[in-house]
């Protein structure tokens, strides 16, 4: 992996629900852990965006959307599963 | 059959779908505030039908709706339904409608861990919340199950997400694809129990009809039947006329069938406005002719005729007709007459009839004419064939339309009443062409099988088409038999000629007669002159008689002067002479 932004992360939760909270601290911790100064998250919470959700076909609640690298993947879930995660993301472990 | 009619009851409330017939079946339309679900197998028409419901609600009730599909995208629904002339985007603008498309990408997703549809309930209720929306249509949810690997996740949020909008009042439509074993492929109908329509598409005789049932209402009663619908150019169309009771009105006004001698038999008035008319006959006996002069007739009147033709196409129509000196294309101009051509097979039957229905509709005629309906069965039996013929009859009837309907009776076997007897019955007025084969040629007759309620003749007439029209002549009734055509112009030159020989046999006949008295009368003078001189011989033989009597008496008593005689010897020389 280069260095810089490479990874372009969005967080889509509905308000402060355990699912959304569990999300947040799974994401921050699996990135600071494999990417470490290569990532940006945007959380963005629908209960108060609603309009958001159609731009990235947002149904299941969390969903990460990795915008860039291209092409877009979408994991769904709290993120609880870190291997799964970094599958989906298509990161190496480090 | 059992349809409500009445206003629905106050503890359910329904809401209208504004489709022609589904609000009748239903009893006013959807259970209002609740889900209703309606399955079919592919291409039956669930998109249109839920489309249909919430481009009706929001241009005609005032409901604003918001259609999430999760199949097609809102580009392809837009150029869908915009044949049908529905027009998306003007209604978005308007915010009476939303489209939202909800696309799920398997390969996308990777599941790490507990969700929940969270997302999908944020974007209905934001969809909803945007324009007040009062329906909402969820076509096909099913695409989730393809789309996200957990179903236990999922049906569990289904359960919600219906819950939810039952909770917010919303009238929704869910499609589902038709499965196999259950209702609906993934088990729908477990979650949407207050009403469920089933639309199916089956093919018969390669002719495809697509039928309409409400298998469940929750509360309500609805007609049970299959209904034949069809997708159209003026939206979906149910068509549901076999609830009407036969209360329709009955006018006595009577209205020309356009052929002089037709309308005299027919107790000179011609048939009841309103009436249906069956015109039978073998292939070639006019029955066409018979249609167009009745339109012609209502034309001539300057009311709109609508004309359904299977056999030919308008401009043959036209041109034929002008053979027998029917000219149809000023009133098509005028706009009086409309003609539909179609082939039979294009559609299956109830198809025909719900295009009828349509075109009736929107035409509001005051005749129409259907050449042939023996044509719309086809295959098919007159099982099949009289209850549709019923509803469309009903239909017309109520709106006071008067109908011919020309039907081609089977050849051989059968005589032609009892090949009709079918359909028959629904007719109140039946005219029978026949062909008559005599002589080396073909004549037509036509006559009056039965007309309900008025005087009509039990006379066979010949029915004569040529470039003056058409016309009808009292055939010749002879003593064995009936002749026409020439055999009856013959057979009554045949018959003058006799009547000619037969007057002058006569008088021959009474000029012998004179003779023959004259002669007898001579006679009876000569006997009579006979008679008279016998008579005159006789007197004088008497008279001479008489007179030598007298003379002889006075001989003797001169004598017995003479001799001085007694008595006896007067005697006794007496009795010596």
């Amino acid at each position: 992996m280069s260095e810089g932004l490479t990874f372009e992360l969005r967080l889509y939760v509905a308000g402060q629900t355990a699912k959304s909270l569990a999300a947040c601290a799974n994401l921050k911790r699996i990135c600071e852990t494999h990417l470490a100064g290569q990532y940006r998250i945007e959380i963005i919470d629908l209960i108060k965006n609603p309009k958001l959700a159609a731009g990235d076909q947002i149904l299941a609640l969390p969903t990460l959307v990795r915008r860039l690298p291209k092409p877009i993947r979408k994991i769904i879930g709290d993120l609880s599963n870190e291997e799964r995660v970094l599958v989906g993301l298509d990161v190496h472990p480090v | 059959m059992k349809t409500t009619g009445n206003s629905p009851s106050p503890s359910l409330p329904k809401s209208p779908t504004g489709i022609q017939g589904l609000d009748e079946i239903t009893g006013g339309g959807l259970p209002m505030g609740r889900p209703t679900l309606i399955c079919g197998s592919a291409g039956s028409g669930k998109t249109m039908l839920a489309m249909e419901f919430l481009v009706r609600g929001a241009a005609q009730f005032g409901e604003p709706g918001v259609f999430m599909m999760f199949e097609e995208n809102a580009a392809e629904l837009k150029a869908n339904v915009r044949s049908l002339g529905f027009d998306l985007d003007k209604l978005a603008a308007q915010k009476k409608l939303v489209l939202d498309y909800v696309h799920i990408e398997r390969s996308e997703i990777e599941e790490t861990g507990e969700y929940d549809l969270e997302g999908l309930f944020i974007r209905l209720g934001h969809a909803v919340e945007s324009i007040g929306a009062k329906r909402v249509v969820l076509d096909t949810v099913e695409a989730l199950f393809s789309g996200l690997p957990n179903h236990a996740v999922l049906r569990a949020e289904l359960r919600r997400l219906f819950r939810w909008l039952k909770d917010r009042g919303l009238t929704a439509m869910i499609t589902g694809e038709r499965g196999e074993q259950s209702l609906t492929r993934y088990g729908l109908e477990e979650y949407v129990a207050d009403c469920v329509i089933i639309l199916d598409q089956r093919m018969d005789e390669q002719i495809s009809t697509r039928r309409l049932r409400v298998l469940k209402y929750r509360g309500s009663a609805h007609g049970t039947n299959e209904y034949p619908f069809l997708i159209g150019e003026r939206g979906f169309s149910v068509l549901p006329i076999t609830s009407l009771q036969l209360n329709h009105q009955a006018s006595a006004q009577r209205i020309l069938t356009g052929i002089a001698r037709l309308d005299a038999m027919l107790g000179g008035k011609g048939v009841f406005r309103g009436s249906s008319v069956l015109v039978s006959g073998s292939p070639g006996s006019g029955k066409s002719s018979v249609g167009v002069a009745f339109i012609d007739a209502a034309c001539r009147r300057g009311e709109r005729a609508l004309f359904f033709a299977y056999e030919e196409s308008s401009a043959q129509i036209v041109r034929n007709m002008r053979s027998i000196g029917i000219d149809l294309e000023p009133w098509v101009k005028k706009g009086l007459l409309q003609i539909h051509s179609s082939r039979p097979t294009l559609h299956g039957l109830e198809q025909h009839l719900v295009m009828m229905h349509d075109a009736v509709s929107a035409f509001s005629p005051a005749v129409v004419v259907v050449d042939p309906i023996s044509n719309l069965t086809l295959e098919r039996g007159e099982s099949q064939m009289k209850p549709t013929l019923m509803r469309l009859i009903d239909f017309l009837k109520l709106q006071q339309i008067t109908t011919l309907f020309t039907s081609l009776t089977a050849g051989g076997g059968a005589t032609p009443e009892d090949s009709q007897v079918g359909v028959s019955s629904l007719m109140d007025t039946w005219l029978l062409l026949r062909n008559v084969e005599f002589n080396g040629e073909r004549n037509r007759t036509i006559y009056v099988l039965k007309s309900r309620g008025m005087a009509h003749s039990n006379q066979v007439r010949e029915f004569v088409l040529s470039d003056q029209g058409i016309d009808l002549v009292d055939v010749y009734l002879g003593a064995d038999r009936v002749l026409t055509g020439t055999a009856r112009v013959a057979q009554e030159g045949q018959e003058r000629a006799a009547a000619a020989l037969r007057q002058q046999d006569h008088q021959r006949k009474l000029r012998q007669l004179a003779n023959k008295r004259k002669a007898i009368e001579a006679q009876i003078a000569v006997l009579r002159a006979e008679a008279e001189s016998a008579a005159a011989e006789v007197n004088f033989a008497i008279a001479q008689q008489t007179l030598q009597g007298a003379t002889t008496q006075q001989n003797t008593a001169v004598m017995a002067q003479l001799r001085g005689a007694n008595k006896t010897g007067n005697r006794r020389k007496k009795g010596k002479r």
